[in-house]
């Protein structure tokens, strides 16, 4: 069939059922974001395991002046500091990396991370406690280290970094799955519309297609502008969710998040972009199958 | 051209079947007209053509392609072969004249030029130039079922099907219509038409088969409608 015929049977139909098919636009659209939200706080966990499992993985912190701890009896001293060194080299190769910091250097990155902030006045230098940075060849081994460090004279405390940012990620990964589900609730919404859409439509253009069918037109063009008018409304709906993921990575996480965490690997532009494709993918597809079900009821041959 | 062979037609939901042990030929180039009283099955018959509905037992050929064995894909051709026009006229009422005639030939993806030449060629036929913008609501049933015959015959089919065609238009506007079709037969199309009308059937003289509860109990040529010819 000629597309121009096929262009305006569908423009038709779409103004012909306007408040169903805004209704499907938006319900797209939501379902969409809610989807690509999830990607994209797939991608999110996945740079900042990539950044953080990198760097460190267990932080030894070494006693101060005022640590509480039960075996710390007042600043940590050389000879323990070089125990603590020399414990940690004979952990090789478990041990690959090892990093000494020291409560000056402690602090200044501390200010770097909380620049601008009135918490920086209530801290003294003296308060961030020195430690070990130590990279270890598998984060499993973990337990290891912590068995040799631990309780030694002058070591306040092992951390096992890893730990403490699963915890994080375990609350991201279920913001992620919350997403995802309401994203599938959405969907599902979305496919009860287009399927009423593409009924309701079926049903005001009855006598168009009795009479397409009698003048011998084919099933497969009978259901075509149906088709196209759900998917249309689809492509319409994932762009404005694409539309508002792009904002979100400009207008909130490159605006807002990034200069004040910077501390944060945040997700890139080609991740972002990793994702858009998916969101017309999974709309258009959804659109498809939705309304050629509909259509092979409502429509026989 | 058309061949019935033994053909009955009986549907699920009613006892009694609407055709039974049809055998009849119509070659290529005739004018037929089907008569008989309402629920005697003519449109039946017509529907078993379109293969809107398929025969319970026997064979509808046409062309010796048989009707009846048809996949559901294979339909649309078939149906492009035929030209109908119905009682109630079935135009689009959104669509212009010449839209509605044009639909014929978008719905099977001719192009713009050739719809460009072909359309005002047959609302010519059909006595409809200058009328090619109105709404069929602009227009009277006479017009009406012009606009729809020329639908019918814009992609020149072989066969044209008519189901009272006249059935709803007064006796001197139906004589334009006949008169139309007979103008198509000379075409060389075949043309099956089912009618109660008896001025037009007397008037023309053409062949005529005539159905009761669903049996021929006559086939004449040149017939006249009240009269059985012995
Ligand atoms: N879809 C159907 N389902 C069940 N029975 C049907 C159906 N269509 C027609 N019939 C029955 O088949 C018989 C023949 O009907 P048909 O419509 O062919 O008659 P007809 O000769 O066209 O009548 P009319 O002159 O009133 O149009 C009738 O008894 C009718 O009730
Ligand atoms: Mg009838």
């Amino acid at each position: 069939m000629r597309t121009s015929f096929i262009a305006r049977e569908v423009g038709g139909g779409l103004r012909r059922n306007f408040t169903m098919t805004v209704a499907l636009i938006v319900s797209v659209a939501v379902s969409l974001t809610l989807f690509g939200a999830a990607l994209l706080m797939r991608s999110q966990v996945d740079r900042m395991k990539g950044y953080w499992y990198d760097k460190i993985q267990v932080s030894i912190f070494l006693c101060g002046e005022n640590s509480l701890a039960y075996n710390c009896t007042g600043a940590v001293t050389d000879t323990q500091r070089n125990e603590v060194r020399a414990t940690l080299e004979g952990l090789k190769p478990t041990v690959q990396e090892m990093y000494y910091e020291s409560s000056n250097e402690a602090y200044a990155r501390f200010k770097e991370q909380f620049k601008g902030s009135p918490i920086i006045a209530n801290v003294a230098p003296s308060a961030m406690p020195e430690s070990f940075r130590v990279k270890l060849d598998d984060p499993s081994h973990y337990d290891e280290v912590a068995a040799a460090l631990e309780g030694k004279p002058g070591v306040e405390s092992v951390q096992d970094q890893r730990k403490l940012l699963e915890r994080f990620f375990q609350i991201l990964h279920g913001l992620q799955t919350f997403a995802l589900a309401i994203a599938g609730a959405m969907l599902f919404v979305t496919v009860l519309l287009v399927m009423n859409t593409v009924r309701v439509a079926a049903f005001a253009r009855r006598r168009e297609t009795s009479i397409m069918r009698s003048v011998g037109a084919s099933n497969s063009s009978i259901r075509l502008p149906f088709i196209l008018e759900a998917v249309t409304a689809a492509v319409l709906g994932a762009g404005l969710a694409a539309g508002t993921l792009v904002a979100v990575k400009q207008y909130v996480i490159d605006a807002r998040l990034q200069p004040n965490l910077t501390f944060i690997a945040w997700v890139t532009w080609q991740d972002v972009l990793a994702i858009l494709p998916w969101l017309f993918v999974v709309g258009i597809g959804t659109a498809v199958l939705a309304s050629g079900f509909t259509l092979r009821r409502y429509l026989k041959g | 051209m058309i061949r019935f062979e033994n053909v009955s037609k009986q549907y699920k939901n009613s006892q009694r079947p609407a055709l039974t042990d049809i055998n009849l030929d119509i070659e290529q180039g005739e004018f037929v007209f089907l008569v008989g009283s309402s629920g005697s099955g003519k449109s039946s018959l017509l529907r078993l053509l379109l293969k809107e509905e398929t025969a319970t037992s026997g064979n509808v050929s046409i062309d010796g392609l048989d009707v009846g064995k048809l996949s559901n894909r294979k339909v649309p051709a078939l149906r492009r072969t035929l030209g109908i026009v119905f009682q109630d006229f079935r135009l689009l009422p959104s669509k212009s004249v010449f839209d509605n005639v044009a639909f014929g030939m978008e719905v099977i993806g001719k192009n713009r030029k050739e719809i460009r030449e072909r359309v005002p060629e047959v609302i010519e036929l059909v006595g409809l130039e200058g009328k090619e913008d109105r709404l069929p609501s602009e227009l009277s049933g006479g017009e009406q079922q012009r606009v729809a015959l020329a639908r019918a015959f814009i992609n020149q089919p072989k066969i044209l099907l008519a189901d009272e065609p006249t059935g709803n238009l007064d006796p001197s506007t139906s004589v334009g219509i006949m008169k139309l079709l007979d103008r198509i037969n000379r075409t060389g199309t075949t043309i099956l038409m089912a009618t109660h009308d008896v001025a037009i059937v007397d008037q023309m003289r053409k062949r005529i088969v005539q159905l009761e509860h669903g049996t021929i109990v006559r086939d004449q040529q040149r017939g006249m409608y009240g009269h059985t010819g012995h």
